[in-house]
């Protein structure tokens, strides 16, 4: 028997949380004030709701089905996984993402598939929801599609008419990661479907010599996804391949997902808890090598093992390490120091540089920006304010660990 | 001077009033402002303030939409706050240039929690189908907002949902779109009772997007506070997601590894030997 429509969204819903981004961010802004259709996008995404896990829920992030002929070992919908099988027809992903819409529930859709019969058949399918979704609909909303890396160049070009952003998954930081588990996938393919992406959208945003105009081509970039913990990677190795990726495709986000236990899990991987500290010093770091110009190894070259620290973020760490460049004067500092400061983010950073051409700061005047003066004090210099010392403490790094855990007798 | 506003949201009412108040150069400090409802019930109202569009105040550029979020907070003080900032500014261009400063500071901390209200309105409304006399399908939304904000924030709504027709209502006002205009009303709204089937569909995927390895309730709590709840329909799981959570990756761990895998995998083996 047919299962009902809600019982394949439970088990497609399942199979989807697994990935990390629902982002609805980066795109183009648009509405339907002059189409009369359904759908907006301005500015900055929105979390519609968020679950116990803490994540924001964006998009309507569902898979198409999680039948699938690859067998990696890390993914719950894996041919040797006994998980139970489902699947959506175009139309009735079409039918979910409006339905869901109009009930603001959603900004969009974010689809991926196990893949069925082929590569180039299931890509089909996916693109034909969203070429759908936009010409028969008319809607205007968010939509990211998980290309198939083996799908065809063709294929991938119309996905990018209709898609605001496209994601290839890189899976594992090494290529020997992704060869001992996912043996059908072929690192040096994955590659090629990103720079072939990256080529598309560069050609994209070069306005046409007829009509000056740019082409509307993946709005929102391209984006990967990389699974932490379940190869032995360090966090270096992690993050000196999410640089080369933001460098040679001009990706917009490299997610990280701690592997999570599945369901069914596959023999050749760890059950463990998933390492969300590791996960979140990942994307401190990350951060930090975006927008605040540090170098990987920078970041990673305190420790030997090539692993961060779990205890104090990645900043901090850095600070402690070099505490010969502070304290830093911030009635004086340029801007990249200024963003050097643990504690200080690109907010505040302005602000002070605003702020300082009409006063010298003092403490109060931080403490009035919303900065905590505990975090900062140590490595700043302000008016009437000479940190004593502090920062050659020998306990300073303990100052700030997170107060140790009473134990208590039950 | 007593000054009484409708207070409701509306910016040229506090505009008009602020221009005479300084057209005749009356001191901040020498202002009580109040609201309608504040005053309701005495038996003597005050004089209407003097009011005046036509006097002319210049103000730098960035004053305008930091005074028109703060009409829209709640606190009272909010008036006061606005034309202290706007008659200190005749004296100090630059005023709003020094973050640090406490009035400024203060402005900023209401206009952040107008903007996040404004958001939250935009993440939490939840429309309703109801039955339609025409051919646009029709929505209705019940949501409570803290500040003042559901006139500025109309035209997300249009924007987004133009191809039908809907109404969000609130204790703060009303906002209608039909296709052609939208329309505000500032009375408090009555909540009404309407069931959407879709509803269930969109609770089947919350509890399943749900990651129970991944459980951490705070973060999930600071940025969906629990006075949304009431009018989220998938929020009536949370409580047994979060009680159900620790079991459920128990459960997983124990299954561990099955020996045997599914038929089709054992087939598409062979195919590729
Ligand atoms: S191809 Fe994708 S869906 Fe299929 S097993 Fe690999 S990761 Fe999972």
């Amino acid at each position: 028997m047919k299962k009902t429509l809600k019982a394949r969204l439970a088990i497609l819903s399942d199979a989807a949380k697994y990935d990390a981004s629902c982002a609805s961010s980066g795109t183009s802004k648009r509405d339907s004030s002059a189409s009369g259709g359904l759908g907006s996008t301005e500015g900055s995404g929105i979390c519609h709701a968020y679950a116990p896990d803490g994540r924001c829920s964006s998009l309507l992030k569902i898979l198409m089905t999680n039948f699938c002929i690859y067998d990696c070992a890390y993914c719950i919908n894996r041919s040797s996984s006994n998980v139970e099988r489902a699947r959506f027809s175009p139309e009735e992903v079409v039918w979910l993402t409006l339905e869901f819409y109009r009930r603001n529930y959603i900004e969009g859709l974010f689809l991926s598939s196990g893949i069925i019969q082929g590569s180039d058949y299931t890509m089909e399918q996916m693109v034909r929801i969203a070429r759908d979704l936009r010409l028969k609909h008319n809607f205007r909303g968010y939509i990211h599609l998980k290309t198939i890396p083996e799908a065809s160049a063709r294929l991938i070009e119309e996905a990018g008419l209709f898609a605001d952003r496209l994601s290839i998954n890189i899976e594992l930081p090494t290529d020997a990661g992704v060869e001992a588990f996912a043996p059908q996938k072929h690192p040096a393919n994955i590659r090629r479907s990103m720079g072939e992406l990256k080529a598309k959208i560069d050609e994209a945003s070069e306005p046409t010599l007829q009509t000056k105009r740019r082409k509307r081509f993946v709005p929102a970039g391209q984006t990967t996804q990389m699974i932490i913990g379940a190869d032995q990677a360090s966090d270096a190795t992690i993050l000196g391949a999410s640089a080369g990726l933001y460098d040679r495709y001009r990706m917009r986000r490299v997610y990280y997902s701690a592997f999570s236990p599945i369901p069914d899990a596959s023999k050749a991987l760890p059950l463990i808890k998933p390492p969300l500290m590791r996960e979140h010093r990942l994307y401190q770091a990350d951060w930090l090598y975006r927008f605040y110009s540090f170098g990987i190894h920078e970041i990673t070259a305190a420790r030997p093992d090539g692993m961060l620290d779990l205890a104090v973020d990645p900043k901090l760490a850095w600070a402690l390490e070099n505490r010969a460049r502070f304290p830093v004067d911030i009635n004086k500092a340029d801007k990249e120091m200024l963003l050097r400061v643990p504690g200080f983010g690109v907010k505040t950073v302005t602000a002070i540089l605003n702020t300082r051409r009409f006063k010298r700061l003092a403490l109060d005047d931080l403490a009035r920006l919303k900065v905590s003066i505990k975090k900062v004090q140590a490595f700043i210099e302000a008016a009437g304010w000479t940190p004593a010392k502090l920062i050659d403490r020998a306990d300073l790094r303990t100052m700030f660990l997170p107060e140790p855990v009473q134990l208590s007798l039950l | 001077m007593r000054v009484v506003l409708r207070a409701r949201g509306d910016f040229g009412e506090w505009r008009d009033t602020a221009r005479g108040l300084l057209a005749q150069g009356v001191d901040p400090r020498d202002i009580d402002w109040l609201s309608e409802e504040a005053v309701g019930q005495e038996l003597f109202p005050p004089v209407p303030a003097p009011r005046s569009a036509a006097h002319r105040v210049s103000v730098p550029k960035d004053f305008l939409p930091l005074a028109e979020s703060l009409i829209c907070h709640s606190d009272l003080a909010r008036f006061d706050l606005a034309y202290r900032l706007l008659w200190r500014l005749q004296s100090d261009k630059n005023l709003l240039l020094i973050k640090s400063d406490p009035d400024v500071e203060r402005a900023h901390a209401l206009n952040r929690s107008v903007h996040r209200d404004g958001h939250k309105m935009h993440a939490f409304v939840r429309f309703k189908e109801v039955p339609a006399p025409g051919l646009r399908r029709a929505f209705v939304a019940w949501f409570e907002p803290d500040h003042w904000i559901v006139a500025r924030n109309a035209g997300f709504f249009q924007r987004r949902f133009t191809d039908m027709d809907w109404m969000i209502a609130t204790p703060k006002g009303s906002i209608v779109w039909d296709g052609e205009s939208v329309r505000f009303c500032d009375e408090p709204a009555e909540q009404p009772d309407i069931m959407d089937d879709a509803d269930d569909l969109w609770r089947t995927y919350y509890a399943n997007i749900f990651n129970p390895a991944r459980l951490k309730v705070k973060m999930m709590q600071t940025e969906m506070p629990k006075k949304y709840w009431k009018n989220l329909p998938e929020a009536v799981l949370i409580p047994e997601l979060i009680v159900g959570a620790e079991q459920r990756v128990r459960e997983m761990a124990e299954r561990a590894a099955s020996n045997s895998a599914p038929v089709f995998h054992a087939r598409l083996q062979s195919r590729k030997t």
